[in-house]
Parts: C-alpha cells; structure tokens; sequence
C-alpha cells in the first residue's frame, strides 16, 4: 500500500512538471475504481463520440488530403475535448481513434495520459488499447515513465496471464534504464514462470532489459540456462535470443555461455532429426526460425574458439549435407550454415562444402538466394579466394542480372576476384558491364578498373589499351585522378605504345563527341605531346591543317569545359613546335584567346601569346619533350577524387606549363648546382612566405599522408604551388626569368629531399617530375623513390629479421591496427595490418601518422582501401632513424562504416625499444 | 534485430507501423515515405531485399500490400522473408481469407497480432497454431 501511495505522490510531481496539473485529480480518481464521478451528467451534456468504426469509413470517404485533413482535425478537437471532461466511458473508444489518426501520420501525443488511465482500469478491452496506445505513443525518451512503472508492476503481478502478457509487451518495446532497474526482478521472478507464454514473453523482455542496463545481466543469469532445458520452441528461440544478445554484450557471458554449446548441438540434432511435427513445420522443415537462432549463436560461440568450434563440425556439417534445397526456408538455413561455417574454426572440407553451397546458390534462379549468394562470398572471397575462383563464370553471368543489387553485388566480388591469371578475360567482361552500366556504376567501376589493371596489368601495352577503354566507355562518369593515371602511364611507357595512344587517341579525338570531357583531355595531352607521331606513323599521316582544324572545333565548342581547353590550348602550343607548319595557325588560335572570358583561358592566351613574339626563341625549348614522370601511385577514393577534382579545376593544366619551364630551366642553366639553388631558395624564401610555407611545415614535422598528392598534405601545397607560378609568370615579363624558374624547380628539388614520400608524390602531382633538374639529390638520398623502396623491401643481407614482436596499435570502432615489425640498420619497415572486426562494410580508409622530427617516414600504398566485414589490408611503413631516437607515432584514421564517417587518431609510444637499440 | 515493421498499399497508406528503435514522429514519418519509394518502383524481377540507410529492407508484396521488415545488415535475409510470410498466413487465418480492409477496421488487432509474433524487435513465437489460439483467447476477453 505504501509503495502505490508513494507512485501517485510520484505522478503528481510529474503531471505538474508536465504542466499537466488537471489531470491530477482525475489521477486519484483513476486509481479509486469506485468512483464513477459525474458519469450521467456528462452522457446528458455531448452527444456520444462516433465509433472507430464510422471514423474510419469518414476518412476513407476523403476525396482529397485537405479533406482527410479537416475530418482528422475535427475528430481530434472533438477528442481533445472529451479528454477534458474527465469522461471515462468513452477514454477507450476515443484513445483508439487517436491512435488509428496517429498511424495516418498525424500527431496524437496529446492522447498520452489517457492511455495511462487505461491502463490503470480494471477492464482487460481498456488496458489493451491503452497498453497498445502507450506502445505507439511513448517511447522510452518521455518523462511519463514513473506512472506507467507502477502500472506495470502491479500487471506484472496480476493473476491473470493476458494481462501479465501485456504488461511485459510493453515493457519490452518501451522499457527506459530506470524502469528496466525498476522491473528487473519483477521480470526475473516471471521467467521462472510455470506458464511457457509468460517465461517467453519475460525472455525477451530480458533481452531489453540487459541491453538497457548491462550490470542487470548477471541476476537472469540462472534463469536463462534453465530456458535451454526447455521442450517449447517458443521459449527455446527466445532463450536462444536472450543468450546471443547477452554474448554479443559482454566477452564474459560469452565465457560462461560456453558451456552451453553441447546443449544447442543437441536442440539442432533434434530439429534435424525430428520427423513432421505439425506445429513446427514451414514446407517441411521442422522450425527454420528456431534453427537459424541456434546456429546464429553457436557462430558467435565458435568464433576463435577451437575447441567450440571442433564440437559444431559435426552438426554444421549435418545440417549442410540434410537440409532440402528446394525451398526458401531449406536455403534460409543453408545460408546461416554457411555463415557459421565461415565464421568458427572449421575444417577445409567443410569451408569447401560451404562455399560449394553458396555456388549453387549462384544458379538458382530465385534472385534472393542469388543476391544472399553474392553477398556471401564477397565476405568469404578474402578467407578463400580460390574456393570462390570456381565460380567466377556464374558470377560474371551476374553482371547481366536485372536487378541493380544484384549487379552491384556481381560487380564488387568481380574486382575481389581478379588476379595476374585471370585479369585479361575478367577486364573484357567489366568494361562491357561498364559501358552498359548505369551511371550511378561508372565512377566506381572505373576507379576500381583503373586500380585492378595498375595491380595486374601483364604488359604495358594492354594496360595502355585498357585504360582508354576504360576511359571511353565510362563517359564523363570518370573521377579526375583516372585522367591523370592514364596521361602519367602513356607518358612513361615506351615508344610502340606511345605510337599506338597517338593513333587511337587521334582517331577518337577527329569523331569524339563534345560533351564528354575526360576522353578529350587524355586525347589532346597525347596528341600535342607526341605530336611527331602523327605524321610520321605508317598508318597515320596526318596534316597540319588537320590537326589544327580538330584543335579549333573543340576550343570553339561551348560543349568543353575550361579544363579540357585548357588542356587543349597548351597541347596546340606543343603541337606548334613539333610541327612547324602549324605555327602560323596555332599562333592565330591562341592570340585569340587573348580575350577570352574565362580568366585561366585568358591568361594562357596571353602568356602563349608573348611565346610567339617577344620570346620566340624561348618557345622550343620550352615546350620540349617531358621527361618520363616519376611513378606516383593512384589511389582511387572518392575523396581523393574530389580533392583533385579541386586540384585540376585550374591546377593540372597550369602544372603542366610550370614543369614546362622548369625543364628549361635546367637546360638553360644546367649549371646550376646545389649551393646556388640553396641560395635561389632563400630568394624565393624571400620573396613569397607562403609558398615556402607549405614547404618548410613538411620539412619539420615530416607530416605523411598516404603518400597521395592530394590527400592532407598536398592540399596545402595548391596554393603555395599556384603563388609561385604566379611568381615565375610575373618573373618572365621583367625579364629575369631564369631565376625565378631555377627557383622553382629547385624548391621541388629541396623539398624531394626531406626523404619524404609525400612531399616527393606531392611534386609528382603538381609538377609531374622531380628528378630531372636534379637527380642527384634525389638519388642521394635513401629512400627517395618509389621504385628503390620496392627494391629494398625484398629480404636483403642488411635485413634484420629478429622477432620484434606484434603490437596492437588500435583497437576502436570495430577497426584493429595490429604492427609488426622489421629492421635495415636504421630503417624501420613496420607492417601495418588493419582488420574489420564490426558488421559493417569499411570503405575509404585512410590511415596517416607523424613521427617526430629526427625521424623520417614513409607511407606506400594500402593493399586496399576498403574492408569487408572481417577482412584485412596491409601497408607497409617506412620509418628511417639515423639518429637511433625512440619511436613514437601519432596516427589519424579516417573511414566510413557502411557510409557513416568515422575520424579517430591514437598515439603509439610502445614500440619495441629493439628498433633503435641495437 | 528488426528495427521496424510496415505495413502498407500501394498508395503509400500506412496500415500498420511498429517501431522497434526510438525515433522522433518527423522522423518516422519521414521513413515511411523512403521505404514506399525504394519499394514500390521494384517488380518481380527484383530481389525482396533493398538496402536501405545502414539497413536492409526484407519485404513481400501481397496484392496491394507491402509488408516491410528492416533488418540489421547482418541479420539473415531469407528467414525474415519467411517470417513476413508466417505472419501473412497467421493474418490470413484470423481474418478468414484477409484483405486490406479488415486490417483497415480491425488496425489495433493487427498489432496484437504483430506482438504476439515479434516481440521488441525478435522473433518470438513462430508456431501459427500457438499464436492464433493466443489471439482467440484474447478475443473472448472482450
């Protein structure tokens, strides 16, 4: 008695912290089932409230929304107001006409209260509604809670058992920390219930309660083990529930529900082994659902566990070779075997016979167990990717599949499966999805074209090949870095494939549609840079007036972009000195551009202009061949793609011309040696703080991003870079444009020698070639570029190969960093493998770290920026320590978890001390 | 887990809603509309599956009605395709031969249906004898 006076003191409170004051009486009179206050006279005073039903046919009869709208806000104003009134009889009616307008969408919150005192009646028809109202219209955010606890605890106790039912369905879907505290045991005491529709009911209402309140988990303990005894299934499958949500929780139910894996061997032999029980069966298997449970929970009490694991072999195996294929239900449970199979410690054959399943899964031709397939061995395709090798045909089939998930799917594994053996007939297949593909597909079908064929490419020859089909069949739909990737690859590649890009490209660029940017620009690039070849092929024989009638159409097109005539401009400046003929006509184009409206255009024009009449004699060697770039490593993310599409917006053709003059530069004043460039550097250091800014913070910190030129610190650099081109333009028309050039190309040339990877990419990308003007530096220096650092990490003599030990760096968010560790005299190589320990599929990872000053680090490039749901990626880390300082790291991560950023960063000081003491 | 069931027409009406996750009205509202959109463009060369936020959509097609279950990524889509289809059966028989109207006038009665199977976001009773005995036994205490 004392506690339900105290609960009405407690509703009191919150009725006025509510604001709700004028419910209190009603309060009281709601609890004092004797009281039938007022209930004549107010019968008297309104006409009866329509019945549900008649409010239902009224809406329905709505023509339009307006009018549906006026029938609800009439209903409602005539609700509201018998609310008030304090009218009981029709409380039940009117609630469920609020929560009918409720599931319309319309607000119905002012219905709360009334709900509490129908569940407060004595009537089983009143507590129904109000129980359901209260489950529709309360979430566990109110502040009601305090006067539906009591409520719900003195159901909890009633003797009858719907009304028990009830009272624990509401708590299941509604219960809030403090209630699940306030009815813990409550809860507990009906587990043990002799009645299965209660101890059901009460297990699930565990499962809430222990995922609100974890510390209340250990009381259900007990009680919960003694579900597993049971014959009912539906107790059964919801002991099951309340086990995997307790496991999932906390590693040490986990330990303690060890035990229990002989148990649920034994329920799953039952179910298999059963005959036809009618209660159970769904198309002749006997309970799916309990099925699916119980092996949903032996996955999570195998995994990593031999011993478990080699307990389930038997049954997983059973239930595999058993199970009836034919049926939806039949590969229900097939497919959660198969999960399980991959999951624990099992044995080969059974991993072969698991993924054999998901193949014929592969042929059904219900697309659901299609999709179930595909998405399976996606996940199962790093563990075991020969086992999945043997399916590829059908896979590839899948790329036909009407349904856009199901391509999806098909295209991801695709490029999963992909290696040295097969990339030529899997390539084939992928650009003609490709180029049928949706464009939604495009950009990261060619992305991840571009990355596979970078990987596996056999020859050059084909890589080049690929490329350009990549490039035309994906449209406009490419990412910007893709452009850059194929330009850099021509560049570097040999004479025979640089004739065959000429001619195809050529050919391309003469019937080539307007509106499609990233083929033009990979097309005018080529074609103004090996313009010799277009005359003097055995094939091509092409005119000058040709070429410069083509390079007209496109810069007069209002179908380009200004990046693409950009492009296009500077090619026509390179094509005028390769083919003399043209000079006159080209001169004529550019001047034009003179006056052009776009500022860049303009500037070009005037600048290329000046080229033609005051320094001729510049122009040839100027516009010289480029040397071949130094490799920078593509990495395909969609930030990085943004990140450069800001970056060429105006800075990849501006580039261009700057690494142009730089060259001549140094074949002007070849004599320029290092001193004099220190000195030029000061200069420059003088006169444009910013641009060395940029430079000298990376000097300093030795801050790395992922040794990509647009990631973190090359952003920075942009500016700094354009400032200076800015510089060396203004430079050219005061007449000392040696200087300012030599300046240039040597703050590239210093900046390469901070033994900084990143920096060195950064000169890659913007200036697309770092070691000409200055090699030696460069190869003084021990770990400056990329095709060295492969070299080195084979094995050599100097490699220390003493065990170091594994450190596990971070271990967040569903993401583990474990390091491992190898020496060469002062250099570090550390293995960093990340792993996806969460459900969730991990993309655009980005893993940066600093080390401190005396040290030098390098990043390569991750195997993968994404990770599958317990899948791993490596990459290697260089750390150079001449000065034999402790190590310490600071690390950035990025990443979304199924398109959910996540950022984090952690400090790792314990590396092993062996590293620099030896 | 499921983290909501709706019950819809082709029309977008919402005849059932049941949340299993906190969210606010505009919210719920909200989601109502993006699983018609998602839903109601495919056909039956589609799969029943569509991924949906950091969700997944198992749903079923029943005459005019949609019945949509969100799912965890992780959870097991084909058995939820078959839990759609055991409710649909328990409907059926309760009802005798159901249709969009009988849920229309008996809504409060499909969500005791819904509680006696599901039950905070799990499966809870499965056996269409046990549930459908439930629900008459409720129905005598009126």
């Amino acid at each position: 008695h004392m506690s339900s006076t105290l609960s009405v003191c407690k509703g009191i409170v919150v009725c006025s912290m509510l604001g709700l004051l004028d419910y209190t009486a009603e309060q009281r009179e709601m609890l004092d089932p004797r009281s039938k206050k007022g209930l004549l006279a107010e019968q008297v005073r309104q006409p009866n409230p329509i019945r549900l039903r008649d409010l239902i046919r009224q809406i329905r009869s709505a023509k339009t929304a307006a009018e549906e709208r006026s029938v609800v806000n009439k209903e409602c104003a005539s609700i509201r107001l018998t609310f008030r009134e304090e009218d009981s009889v029709w409380r039940c009616r009117n609630v469920a006409k609020l929560l009918y307008i409720h599931m319309l969408g319309y607000p119905a919150h002012f219905g709360q209260m009334e709900c509490l005192k129908l569940i407060a009646s004595p009537r089983f028809t009143d507590k129904r509604i109000g129980y359901l109202g209260a489950m529709l219209l309360l979430d566990e955010r109110q502040d009601v809670h305090l006067l539906i606890t009591n409520s719900l605890k003195n159901d909890l106790k009633s003797p009858t058992q719907f009304v028990q039912g009830l009272a624990l369905c509401t708590l299941a879907a509604i219960a809030s920390p403090e209630m699940s505290r306030d009815l813990a045991d409550e809860v507990e005491r009906l587990l043990k219930s002799s009645n299965a529709y209660i101890r059901k009911k009460a297990a699930i209402c565990a499962v809430r309660i222990c995922a609100k309140v974890p510390e209340l988990m250990e009381m259900f303990l007990p009680a919960t083990r003694n579900l597993l005894t049971e014959k009912n299934h539906g107790v059964l499958i919801t002991g099951v529930t309340l086990i995997t949500s307790m496991c999932v929780q906390s590693p040490d139910t986990l330990e303690h529900f060890k035990k229990t894996v002989g148990n649920l061997v034994r329920i799953l032999k039952n179910l298999v082994m059963a005959g036809y029980s009618p209660e159970h069966d769904v198309q002749g298997v006997s309970d799916p659902f309990l099925q699916i449970k119980v092996l949903r929970l032996l996955r999570i009490l195998g995994r990593q566990d031999s011993q478990a694991s080699e307990t389930m072999n038997d049954i997983l195996a059973q239930v595999a070779t058993n199970t009836e294929a034919t049926k939806n239900v039949g590969n229900a449970i097939l497919y959660e075997t198969v999960l399980s199979i991959m999951d624990i410690q099992s044995e080969t054959g059974l991993r072969v016979l698991a993924v054999n399943i998901l193949g014929r899964f592969l042929l059904n031709v219900d697309k659901n167990i299609k999709y179930v397939a595909l998405h399976t061995l996606l996940k199962v395709v790093h563990q075991d990717n020969q086992a999945v090798q043997r399916h590829r045909t059908t896979i590839l089939e899948c790329l036909k599949d009407a349904d856009i998930t199901i391509r999806r799917r098909a295209m991801e594994l695709c490029f999963a499966l992909i290696n040295p053996s097969n990339v030529r007939t899997m390539m084939k297949e992928l650009i003609t999805f490709l180029e049928k593909s949706e464009t939604e597909f495009k950009a990261v079908c060619s992305s991840k074209c571009v990355t596979a064929a970078e990987q596996f490419a056999p020859n050059i020859r084909w890589h080049v090949e690929t490329l350009l089909k990549v490039i035309i069949a994906a449209g406009n739909n490419v990412p910007d870095d893709v452009v850059a990737c194929i330009i850099q690859l021509i560049a570097e590649s040999g004479e025979a494939e640089q004739r065959y890009a000429v001619e195809e490209l050529w050919q391309r660029l003469t019937v080539a549609p307007l509106d499609v940017q990233p083929l033009l620009q990979v097309a005018t690039w080529v074609c103004g840079e090996f313009a010799h070849l277009l005359n003097t092929g055995e094939t091509l024989r092409v005119s000058e007036t040709e070429v410069v009638e083509v390079y007209q159409r496109l810069l007069w097109s209002s179908l380009c972009t200004s990046v693409t005539k950009q492009y296009a401009i500077t090619s026509s400046m390179k094509l005028a000195t390769r083919m003399p003929q043209a000079t006159a006509l080209v001169a004529k184009m550019v001047s034009a551009y003179g006056s052009h409206l776009d500022v860049e255009l303009q500037q070009r024009g005037l600048e290329y202009t000046q080229l033609f009449t005051r320094f001729d004699s510049l122009r040839g060697p100027l516009l010289e061949r480029m040397p071949p770039f130094e490799r920078s490593r593509l990495r395909v993310s969609q930030e990085a793609a943004a990140a450069t599409a800001a970056a060429a917006g105006g800075g990849a053709p501006i580039a261009n011309g700057v690494q142009e003059h730089s060259n001549n530069s140094v074949s002007n004043a070849s004599t320029v040696n290092n001193n004099e460039s220190n000195a030029l550097l000061d200069l420059l250091g003088g006169m444009d703080e910013q641009s060395t800014k940029p430079t000298s913070k990376l000097n300093d910190n030795a801050t790395i991003s992922n040794n990509d030129p647009v990631t973190a610190a090359g952003v920075p650099k942009i500016p700094g870079m354009n400032a200076d081109i800015l510089d060396l333009l203004g430079g050219f028309d005061t007449g000392h444009p040696t200087v300012s050039k030599a300046a240039i190309g040597d703050t590239g040339g210093t900046a390469a020698t901070t033994v900084n990877g990143a920096s060195n990419n950064i000169l890659d990308g913007l200036l697309n070639n770092t070691n000409n003007y200055n090699t030696t530096t460069l190869t003084n220096n021990a770990i400056n570029t990329n095709s060295s650092l492969i070299n080195s990490t084979q094995p050599t003599t100097l490699t220390n190969t003493g065990d170091y030990g594994k450190l596990t760096a971070y271990e967040r968010h569903g993401v583990r960093l474990v390091l491992s560790f190898e020496r060469q005299e002062s250099l570090s190589i550390i293995t960093l493998v990340a792993t996806n320990s969460s459900s969730a599929a991990i993309t655009d990872f980005l893993f940066q770290a600093a080390v401190p000053k005396s040290l030098q680090l390098q990043l390569l490039t991750p195997s993968s920026t994404s990770l599958a749901p317990s899948a791993s990626l490596t990459q290697l880390i260089r750390v150079n320590n001449p000065n034999k300082a402790a190590i310490r790291m600071k690390v950035r991560l990025s990443w979304s978890a199924d398109g959910v950023p996540v950022q984090d960063q952690c400090e790792v000081n314990n590396f092993p001390t062996a590293l620099w003491q030896y | 887990m499921i983290r909501f069931i709706l019950i819809q027409n082709r029309a977008g009406k919402t005849r059932l809603a049941k949340w299993y996750m906190n969210f606010d009205d505009d919210e719920k509202q909200k989601l109502i509309e993006e699983v018609h959109a998602v839903v109601t463009v495919r056909d039956a060369k589609h799969t029943n599956f569509v991924e949906f936020r950091n969700f997944k959509i198992v749903y079923r097609r029943y005459a005019g009605l949609y019945f949509c279950i969100c799912v965890d990524i992780s959870d097991n889509n084909l058995i939820y395709l078959e839990a759609i289809h055991n409710f649909v059966e328990v409907l059926n028989e309760y009802f005798h031969n159901v249709c969009e109207l009988d849920l229309v006038f008996n809504f409060y009665k499909v969500y005791s249906v819904v509680d006696e199977m599901f039950l905070a976001g799990e499966i809870r009773e499965t056996s269409q004898t046990k549930v459908l005995k439930q629900l008459l036994m409720l129905n005598s205490l009126e």
